[in-house]
């Protein structure tokens, strides 16, 4: 098949700024001609190469593996060496804004100071801790369904893309944050690892543990090497009640909750799981609760439609259950 | 044209802390001739909470419900984003991964029931978009929302993982710049504002373990729309909604200002498009009053 490159024009929009020197950043404006063939590292290095030689970018690979180049684009991070122009002006047209990964952890222009990725990362133990033999008699073996289990937990390349798009390490300087969960689990799924307790008991820790996490998929959407963290997190929820790590608070009787509403009533009974997860402390809802309440948002526990066949949805909770607390 | 026919989906809120979105999606369908065929078998979806401790049952549970939509042959429609995520990834694991779907079935089995994979699952949002079309709704609107600026509000669930989720619906939705809810807007005569938030996370699955964090971002939400000059907010999801209107008090002390708009549920914003009687949409279930009626 024959294949011809084309080319359009693109107007970039590119973050400038200078912690040194400048007080606020500014953005510059840069239209190019685009080839079809060209990727967003292929833009950084034009506009360093043959507009502005101070431009600053971090890039090594060129290949998806080191992370370095990862930056964003009309908000929607990427590793600049693996995203081609084409997709990008598919996405989000013909104005593109470029942007390092955390416009507030800028150094200079792309360059981010990424110190919060690698003590978050460092925090999680990120290696194998395992009591080795230093003179062992035969192979640890590692059976291929066993190394299954890391489901692609070590393909992150800490390039940072998931981290930055985290809205609660945004907010929350405590949180590990979704490349060092996945990172943990990455560990926690090795069988050669000796260290399972000690890392979830981490995990499990409110603030900067799995429990705080907001659920809003932008880890997994965001991902260039499809690590999926947020299915991580769910995994290592799962194994702080396997392994009994898992205390009772608020955010575990939250989720435990679940199961006792649906046995009782197959659909969720709402203030029933509020007063299971909270216990007294429910009293804080109180003001919300009774504003609700007047406006016919509460609905007792005797008001409750239950869902029908709910014999069923018993015996299913009965013969599927596969975690207990 | 044939009669439109779903099974509906309903989930918990719209049964209990949001009886204004049950009422409304009713009178929206009967106004589109929509037939909505109500799964009254189905459990809770576990609401992205149970499967963090039991995975195993809470997809046993996703697939009863779906089986329960493929014995009336009928597109599942869900009206809750956390719904139509946990349903739609059950069915995609199920469909990807025959021996995880053997051993579900191996359960159901013990209830008479089977997990075939021959329903679509889809929101109410895209199943009128898909299905009816924009161009359609456009030609029904009888009471064009043309003094409004409109703040459509996403919600997580609906839109990410997008390699998921447009495997649910027609309309290809970009997870960092959606216009499904946009284009309804100005379907419905209102102007949609564009702003940063619109595709961002509303806190609702930490509130209770995150509560700084969780107000934090539907405060962070809620001014977004402010400052784009928005009159309201429009979502699709019934959760998001519970935060952004029952919640301003903490969201208010959480980011240091004051902050609260009405926010409509999507069917509600439509109802109002299509004339149906305000009374049948449940404005008055609101915690921050729909004032501009």
């Amino acid at each position: 098949m024959e294949h011809t490159i084309t080319t359009q024009k693109v107007n970039f929009k590119v973050f400038r700024f200078n912690a040194d020197e400048d007080y606020l950043p500014y953005y510059e404006n840069y239209d190019m001609e685009v080839t079809s063939e060209e990727v967003v590292l292929d833009i950084l290095n034009r506009i360093k190469w043959d507009h502005d030689g101070s431009f600053s970018y971090r890039r090594s690979c060129r290949h998806g593996i080191c992370g370095a180049c990862a930056i964003k684009v009309n908000g929607r991070a990427t590793l600049a060496c693996k995203e081609s122009m084409n997709t990008m002006v598919e996405f989000f047209g013909n104005e593109l804004t470029i942007e390092p990964l955390s416009i507030k952890r800028a150094v200079k222009d792309m360059i981010i100071d990424k110190g919060d990725f690698w003590e978050k990362h460092d925090a999680v133990k990120p290696y194998l801790i395992s009591d080795v033999d230093e003179h062992p008699e035969h192979e640890h073996l590692v059976t291929p369904e066993e190394a299954e289990e890391l489901n692609e937990a070590d393909l992150c390349i800490q390039c940072g893309a998931c981290h930055y798009a985290c809205p609660v390490v945004e907010i929350n300087e405590d949180f590990f944050g979704p490349a060092a969960f996945a990172k943990a689990y990455r560990f926690e799924a090795d069988v050669r690892d000796d260290a399972h307790v000690q890392r979830l008991e981490a995990l499990h820790q409110e603030k900067q543990g799995v429990w705080d996490c907001v659920k809003c998929m932008e880890c997994a959407e965001v991902c260039p090497k499809d690590v999926d963290p947020i299915s991580k997190i769910t995994k290592l929820h799962n194994m702080l009640f396997k392994e009994g790590v898992a205390t009772s608070n608020v955010a575990t009787r939250h989720a435990v909750g679940f199961k006792h509403s649906i046995v009782k009533n197959g659909v969720l009974d709402e203030g029933g799981l509020v007063l299971y997860s909270e216990g007294p402390s429910i009293v804080k809802h109180i003001p919300v609760a009774f504003k609700m309440f007047t406006k016919g948002k509460i609905v007792p526990p005797w008001g409750i439609t239950k869902s029908e066949n709910l014999d069923e949805i018993q015996k299913l909770v009965k013969s599927s259950s596969t975690a207990k607390f | 044209m044939e009669k439109l026919r779903y099974a509906l989906f309903t989930g918990c809120t719209a049964k209990q802390s949001t009886p204004e979105q049950m009422m409304s999606t009713m009178a929206v369908a009967d106004k589109l001739g929509i037939e909505l065929v109500e799964l009254v078998e189905a459990s809770c979806c576990g609401a992205s909470h149970l499967q963090d401790y039991d995975d195993f049952l809470s997809l046993v549970l996703n697939a009863r419900n779906i089986a329960y939509a493929e014995k009336h042959e009928l597109t599942m429609v869900t009206i809750c984003n956390t719904c139509q995520l946990n349903t739609a990834m059950t069915k995609h694991r199920l469909d990807n991964n025959a021996e995880l779907k053997a051993r579900v079935n191996e359960k159901l089995a013990e209830v008479g029931l089977e997990y075939k994979g021959t329903s679509q699952v889809t929101h109410f949002l895209y199943a009128i978009i898909d299905d009816i079309g924009l161009d359609k709704i456009k030609e029904m609107v009888v009471t064009p929302l043309s003094q409004f600026n409109i703040a459509p509000f996403y919600g997580c669930h609906n839109i990410r993982p997008s390699e998921l989720q447009n495997e649910s619906h027609k309309t290809a939705e970009n997870p960092y710049n959606p216009n499904s809810l946009d284009d309804l807007i100005i379907a419905c005569g209102g102007m949609n504002v564009d702003y940063e938030e619109k595709n961002k996370c509303c806190g609702f699955h930490a509130e209770l373990q995150a509560p700084k964090t969780a107000a934090t971002l539907t405060g962070n939400a809620i001014a977004g729309a402010m400052d784009g000059n928005a009159d309201w907010m429009v979502t699709p999801c019934p959760l998001c909604h519970l935060k952004l209107d029952t919640q301003t008090h903490h969201a208010s002390v959480a980011i240091g200002r004051e902050v609260s708009l009405p926010v409509l549920h999507m069917q509600q914003m439509l109802g109002l498009a299509l004339g149906c009687p305000q009374e049948s949409l449940g404005l008055k279930h609101h915690v921050t009053k729909v004032n501009f009626i």
